[in-house]
């Protein structure tokens, strides 16, 4: 089980760059393995082997359309991972809140000493 | 896609080792650049309502170092110091990055490079955070969550309070 450590969860699948870029790829839209191979620049099988890793911690899913299958995104499985960075990223929200505070009066104090600017 | 004009910080997470953080100003970018770089008015902004800014030292010169702390509601002094590495002004500031409350501090500096793109009276800024490991990354991010949940506990306390 060497390589049950990459599939445990979506911090560990994601954490391959190529897997983050099929990710990506899928934020727009409903794609056949083709068009990620296509996109991506990568072999099929290579393509295949991530997908499936992806399929594994449910951040991809897959159906049949005819002969074609179809992947798309699971935002639900990465909802920890965006829980995780998001009490950061609001102290950096607020943080830049009060700047903006800040920089209307930067404004308003150059406004006032040249007009043309 | 993201809306252009919304002033909500986004953090994004590009590789192992990084930590982006993007958001979108109203203002031209020398005053960006300026409220970033004078401690009179970092620490008008910089404690994001989380306290009181208790240091804030900036020597503004390659080689230079800069210092910020504050005493957090309910945490206790947080400090953060580090040393400018490059400095563009108005463009681009590179500096280190130490967070003082994690063992090995020194050792888990990060890299932050700061970049401001100015377009029609508004500024894009950037700031690319690095560290060279991903456990030190994951150890940055988690000093924020401390506040987070600092910050749900306030919320708690008022609700509860409103239920009186």
């Amino acid at each position: 089980m060497a390589r049950a450590a990459t599939t445990t969860d979506a911090f560990n699948a994601v954490a391959e760059p190529r897997r983050r870029q099929i990710v990506d790829v899928l934020a727009r839209g409903e794609r056949p393995v083709n068009d990620l191979v296509a996109q991506l620049g990568v072999a099929q099988p290579q393509v295949s082997k991530h997908l499936r890793v992806l399929r594994e911690v449910g951040v991809v899913e897959v159906r049949g359309d005819g002969r074609r299958r179809l992947y798309r995104l699971n935002g639900q499985a990465l909802k920890p991972i965006h829980d995780w960075v998001r009490a950061y990223e609001q102290t950096w929200s607020e943080r830049f809140d009060e700047l903006d505070v800040v920089l209307d009066e930067l404004k308003e104090k150059e406004e006032g000493h040249d007009g043309d600017r | 896609m993201t809306v252009t004009g919304s002033r909500k910080a986004t953090v994004t997470l590009p590789s192992d080792t990084q930590i982006l953080i993007t958001r979108e100003f109203v203002a031209p970018r020398d005053l960006v650049w300026k409220a970033w770089t004078t401690p009179e008015l970092v620490r008008r902004w910089w404690h994001a309502n989380r306290g009181e800014m208790t240091v804030c030292e900036i020597d503004l010169r390659v080689g230079g170092k800069w210092r910020y702390a504050m005493n957090a509601e309910g945490f206790g002094e947080v400090g953060f110091h580090g040393e400018y590495r490059e400095i563009q002004p108005f463009e681009r500031l590179v500096s280190t990055e130490v967070y003082e409350g994690i063992p090995d501090a020194e050792a888990n500096a990060a890299l932050d490079t700061l970049t401001l793109t100015e377009d029609g009276g508004r500024t894009l800024m950037t700031v690319l955070v690095e560290h060279a490991t991903k456990e030190g990354r994951d150890a940055h991010i988690e000093s924020g969550m401390e506040d987070g949940m600092q910050d749900a506990m306030d919320l708690l306390e008022e609700v509860a309070g409103s239920l009186r």
